[in-house]
């Protein structure tokens, strides 16, 4: 629980670069911020709209506007389970009555260990292969209610951990390039990246 | 019918590391850059505009046209959108995880071809696979010298940022994108004064464009904008994806020609959805994801064209097939649509706020067995305030359109299975439990 690091200030700074104007960063920076916490934390909001120069009131009006960002914490595991359309049809609120039960949480509950986040979420986009989740924005499709608890046996024993990283790490590869175009003497952004999921 | 095509957009499925450089380098790619490169600007917009290339986002205007309608000031920009959330649609999202190159490639063609000063390419936040995909992508063609200052050493020089999203479907609409892109809350703009092509990106002028329709851009330069254009019929051209769901046995995406193949193919045929599950009989499906109004079997011959579609009531929109057999309760099926709108409601115009509120209300009490009689025109009403006069497309009431899109599933439930609806009132339950 506190400002960012300077690993973050640094990757902040970069992502500032980018854009022709700097508050279009805010989103982005917002993900490091719970990348680096789980979630967002008053201080690194506080320092994000410093590095930005707007108040932590609009910091904290765009986040709350946004799902994926979270203003309280939340578990090491937010598993999002479909209801849509597609899932519906196809088993999606039995999935998650059954995901409830085996939590021991309602959808929006965080289960006492600070393991997972249960939440009911719209159509998350993979619904060839429905009934489906995603546990960190990692997503498993045809999901049966057996599947279900294997998978979360997997999360809690640290079976899937590079699959799924905590939660608040979007993306693991690395912009490592700045902008080239009209500057010739932009500066390659920070780190390169740092591992991909390639071959996943 | 199923026609052979060739697969344009998804041709790379299946190659191993098909979202690598090196995968993409040996199926072709970046040579729709290199070619478009050595075209004048106006040579490359005129092969889009021959090709009439439809927007694959949701609207269907014409790519080509689009792009002649920016603004003259300067800058101007280039903005992808790879939102994709529209209920049932999952074509982008196998796009950036399985093609990132060919979406960077059709990028920089676009952004050739408008004078574009910098891209964007806005990637729905939950799509973390995509994103590290796409990004790993852009790294790639940076060192290829694909991106970046005197691409290819012809001079022309962009920059290309992915931007991710933070969830939040209204984002996928274009204005509200760009307020997402500013660090905003994603309220959408009114229209006019904020066409993008006129007041976009920081007021400039902006072209947005979806993932699959700039995926297009390498294939019609490659192959010209009549090669494309002998694809389909009439204003429908080329081959489009369709992301099919619900009760069929082999949900997928399917890229298959326009307008030339039906309904009935994309739904029955065993090489595309194969059929209902349980050899179960077709109640209803969506022609083109939540937002659009519903067709029963009666339309099943019908082409996947647009115009054919919007002439019979509905839209092509998103791309997204849902096929609903008769084991589905409409009233529950109508009731989750609605809900999905009214969750994702800005909040901006009162008659998206609070009446979608109002209707999933209604919906909910009907399906749990609390709903009254006068409950169908308290219903219809609603729809009548938000949309007045129930036509197709609605009339605009509010700023953006998701609001007058919110009666589609619940004019439609109620016009094909009106008596769904009053046995539930009267029985004072759901008869499919
Ligand atoms: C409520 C709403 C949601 C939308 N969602 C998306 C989306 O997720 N992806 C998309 O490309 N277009 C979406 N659109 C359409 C965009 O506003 C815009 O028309 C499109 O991105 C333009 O690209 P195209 O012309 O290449 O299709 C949406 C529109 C509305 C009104
Ligand atoms: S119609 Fe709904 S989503 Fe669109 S601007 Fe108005 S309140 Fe927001």
């Amino acid at each position: 629980m506190a400002r960012l690091t300077p690993d973050n200030v640094r990757r902040c700074r970069d992502l500032i670069g980018l854009y022709p104007q700097s508050r279009s960063a805010l989103i982005p920076m917002l993900h490091v911020a719970q990348e680096q916490d789980g979630w967002l934390t008053p201080e690194a909001m506080e320092h994000v709209g410093e590095m930005l120069d707007i108040t932590p009131a609009e910091v904290y009006g765009t986040a709350s506007f946004y799902d994926m960002l979270f203003t309280t914490p939340v578990g090491r595991h937010l598993v999002s389970v479909c209801t849509n359309l597609a899932c519906l049809l196809n088993g999606g609120v039995e999935l998650l009555e059954h995901a409830e039960a085996s939590l021991g949480v309602a959808a929006g509950g965080t289960t006492d260990d600070g393991e997972f986040t249960l939440e009911e979420v719209e159509c998350i986009a993979f619904c060839g292969a429905a009934p489906c989740l995603a546990v960190n924005w990692r997503f498993f499709g045809s999901v049966t209610t057996d599947a279900f608890d294997h998978l979360v046996d997997d999360l809690r024993t640290g079976r899937l951990a590079d699959e799924v990283p905590p939660h608040g790490t979007l993306c693991r590869v690395r912009r490592n390039v700045g902008l080239t175009a009209g500057d010739a003497t932009a500066t390659p952004v920070a780190a390169p990246a740092a591992g991909t999921t390639e071959g996943a | 019918m199923l026609t052979d095509a060739a697969a344009i957009v998804t041709a790379r499925l299946g190659v191993p590391n098909s979202w690598t450089l090196k995968a993409y380098l040996e199926t072709g790619g970046y040579a729709g850059l290199r070619k478009a490169l050595s075209m004048t600007p106006e040579e490359v917009s005129a092969e889009v505009m021959t090709a009439n290339l439809l927007g694959r986002g949701g609207a269907g205007f014409e790519v080509g046209r689009k792009w002649s309608m920016l603004a003259k000031p300067r800058p101007a920009y280039l903005v992808i959108n790879g939102d994709e959330s529209e209920p049932c649609t999952y074509k982008d999202h196998m796009l950036l995880e399985a093609d990132p190159h060919q979406i960077i490639e059709g990028t920089l063609i676009c952004a050739y071809a408008t004078g574009a000063a910098q891209a964007f390419i806005f990637v729905r936040g939950e799509f973390a696979l995509g994103i590290e995909r796409i990004t790993a992508a852009l790294n790639e063609a940076y060192a290829y010298g694909a991106v970046g200052p005197n691409i290819f050493g012809s001079g022309f020089s962009v920059d290309v940022v992915i931007h991710p999203g933070a969830g939040a479907y209204i984002c996928g609409e274009e204005t509200a994108l760009l307020e997402s892109l500013e660090g905003k809350r994603g309220f959408p703009r009114d229209k006019p004064p904020y066409f993008p092509a006129v007041k976009g990106l920081y007021m400039q002028p902006t072209v947005v464009n979806n993932v699959e329709s700039v995926s297009n851009l390498p294939w019609i330069v490659l192959n010209s904008g009549e090669a494309f254009k002998g694809l389909g019929q009439g204003r429908s051209t080329g081959t489009r994806i369709f992301s099919l769901s619900g009760h069929v046995r082999q949900p997928a995406n399917f890229e298959i020609e326009m307008s030339k193949t039906t309904f009935r193919d994309l739904i029955y045929d065993p090489k595309l959805g194969g059929g209902i599950r349980h050899d179960n009989q077709l109640k209803a499906f969506i022609p083109g994801g939540a937002s659009a109004p519903w067709f029963g079997p009666d339309h099943l011959d019908m082409g996947l064209d647009q115009d054919a579609v919007g002439k019979a009531g509905s839209m092509l929109g998103s791309g997204s097939v849902i096929v609903m057999d008769h084991t589905t309760c409409m009233v529950r099926a109508s009731w989750r649509i609605t809900r999905f709108f009214h969750r994702e409601s800005c909040g901006q115009c009162t008659p998206c706020r609070e009446g979608g509120g109002w209707l999933d209300k209604i919906l909910h009490r009907i399906e749990s067995g609390a709903g009254r009689e006068a409950d169908l025109d308290l219903l219809l009403d609603i729809c009548d305030n938000i949309a007045p006069g129930l036509s197709w497309p609605p009339q605009k009431t509010t700023i953006c359109v998701l609001g007058p899109s919110i009666p589609s599933s619940i004019t439609s439930a109620i016009k094909m299975f009106r008596d769904e609806f009053l046995v539930h009132i009267k029985e004072g339950g759901c008869p499919f439990g």
